[in-house]
């Protein structure tokens, strides 16, 4: 199973961190990651940019609007995501430990992925390279 | 996990919405500024005992107000006090709900009324600066007497006087109209750009306070943009000032000498800094509500984009700096033009462009700098020589000195050996 493991945190808390205090927080979180990568179990991993750089698109049917985030009322904003691959919720959580315990603050929500295909899967043919086996017969 | 180095950065991070909020409610910045040290105190005696609480920032503000008015009612001489108790509050107590819910409504304007205050236009610049260090963002005097470079007695006294001015001026306390609003925006963005324009300008005194002001002044512009995030040249400003402070390291040699754009290793720019500054440009411009802020940025973002100084696109500076010279006539952006005027069509053409400035910029160390080399590329140079020793003069730091005497000493060389 494909877990994410998205990072919350006040960015008001996380723009006063020093440079250094940053640089020191993410050389602790490469040992948890080149840990994970060993065992087979790390995905993409992505740390966002500010909220003030967002642009928010409703649903809907009138969807031409566009909006600038951030939400000023919002308490923590996700700032970044980690993807994972293990069989068990469990593991799942003893991961998202490890990386809790070198981060300084906020909050870490662990979330299944779910299968999102609606191009088809590579095997089905969504790809140039499986176009010819797979084509339908004519 | 409420470890103390926690703490502060959440008294910090939490200071412009509590203080603006207790300014609302007692009108009086000094009486504010008490409340908000004695939330402070309270909060270091107790989140390291009972922990965090959910929002620092509505506690805070709730325990201020209480302190505050305690306090009003101890001078009134009303009815006593209940007993001697610490104020204890419950993380999950209701009024602290109340008091969040309240705040919430005013948020916005209670910050940039704090910042506006700072502005005041009978304020000399200098001025508007330290109250604004010391009040919005909580440096300590003697942080910003050393930003300054003056004694902590004599920023001490500039900045009460400035607070009392401030006092008497009486910044309505209403919700600000459209209008009003809009005013106070651009108040509070020259104020930041002033700022950060104190930390990257001058190279004198203190290097590593200076860049902390640069920091300081990317703070308050992110803490305006998230107040603010529709507002278009708030993003320039902050994409302007995150672009620039990309170039911090690569601007000073290691022994503080001044290395120009086209010298700088680009190697040593931030390439976070600016991947988040052109993000916010290309956000900034999809508004069509063009600003010199905005424009000032596209400018910058042209050179952070360029490989090297050989590939920049100069024509497209230039016409940047055409817009910036209607949206905004200053002699300075017409002798910044110039620069990229000397690229496309050489140095005559930039000197013709820059010679009419004369009169308004002969006290500006930049122009004779500028003219100097200008001069210099044409090989008129006694000209030259003349024109540098001008900006020596007028230097207004040890390194901007250094730098043009570099100049000068190539001079020499040159004309020794051709």
């Amino acid at each position: 199973m494909l877990y994410s493991i998205l990072c919350y945190e006040s960015e008001a808390l996380a723009a006063g961190r020093t440079k250094r205090e940053d640089d020191a927080m993410i050389g602790r979180l490469r040992g948890v990651l080149q840990k994970l990568k060993a065992e087979g179990k790390l995905g993409p991993v992505a740390r966002l940019m500010p909220t003030t750089t967002a642009t928010h698109i409703r649903s809907g049917k009138e969807s031409s609007a566009v909006f600038d985030g951030p939400f000023a009322e919002t308490k923590e904003q996700l700032l970044g995501f980690y993807v994972i691959d293990c069989p068990t919720l469990e593991e799942a959580i003893a991961a998202a430990r490890l990386l809790g315990r070198e981060r300084s603050h906020g909050t870490l929500e662990i979330r299944p992925v779910a299968t999102f295909n609606p191009l088809g899967t590579p095997a089905e043919g969504g790809l140039p390279a499986g176009h010819s086996e797979a084509g339908p017969s004519k | 996990m409420t470890d103390m180095a926690w703490i502060t950065g959440a008294l910090t991070a939490a200071r412009p919405q509590v203080l603006g909020a207790l300014l609302r409610y007692f009108r009086v910045l000094d009486a504010a500024e008490d409340a908000f040290q004695e939330a402070c105190l309270r909060a270091l005696k107790t989140w390291p005992v009972k922990g965090p609480p959910r929002d620092p920032a509505a506690w805070l503000i709730f325990v201020g107000r209480n302190f505050a008015l305690d306090e009003v009612r101890r001078r009134a001489k009303q009815t006593e006090l209940p007993a001697e108790e610490e104020l204890v509050i419950d993380h999950e107590d209701p009024q602290e709900e109340l008091a969040e819910r309240l705040d919430a409504s005013h948020y916005r304007d209670d910050i940039l009324r704090l910042l506006f205050v700072c502005c005041h236009p009978e304020l000399p610049t200098s001025q508007q600066i330290a109250v604004a260090l010391r009040i919005v963002s909580g440096l300590t005097v003697k942080e910003i007497a050393r930003a300054f470079l003056v004694s902590e007695s004599a920023m001490e006294q500039r900045i009460t006087r400035a607070k009392a001015r401030i006092t008497a001026a009486e910044v309505p306390f209403d919700t600000p109209g459209a209008p009003e609003r809009a005013e106070r925006l651009a108040a509070v963005s020259t104020m930041i750009y002033l700022i950060f324009n104190e930390g990257y300008s001058a190279s004198g005194g203190n290097a590593h306070v200076r860049v902390s002001l640069c920091e300081e002044a990317i703070r308050l512009n992110r803490l305006l943009l998230r107040l603010f995030p529709g507002e278009s040249e708030i993003m320039g400003l902050l994409a302007l000032l995150l672009l620039q402070h990309a170039r911090a390291t690569a601007r000073l040699d290691p022994e503080s000498n001044i290395v120009l754009l086209e010298d700088q290793d680009r190697g040593l720019w931030d390439r976070e800094l600016i991947a988040e500054g052109l993000a916010l440009v290309e956000k900034a411009i999809r508004h069509h509500r063009i600003g010199s802020y905005q424009v000032q940025a596209a400018i910058a973002a042209v050179h952070a984009q360029s490989a090297t100084a050989a590939d920049t696109d100069w024509a497209e500076i230039d016409r940047l700096y055409e817009i910036l010279e209607t949206l905004q006539p200053s002699p300075v952006v017409t002798l910044n033009r110039a620069v990229a005027v000397s690229k496309l069509r050489g140095p005559a053409e930039a000197l013709k462009m820059i010679e009419p400035l004369a009169p308004k910029l002969s006290g500006y160390f930049y122009y004779y700098g500028l003219k100097g080399a200008l001069l210099t590329q044409l090989g008129q140079t006694d000209d030259a020589r003349a024109n540098y020793n001008k900006a020596i003069s007028l230097a207004n730091t040890a390194a901007e000195a250094a730098h043009i005497r570099l100049h000068l000493d190539r001079l020499q060389k040159d004309s020794e050996t051709g």
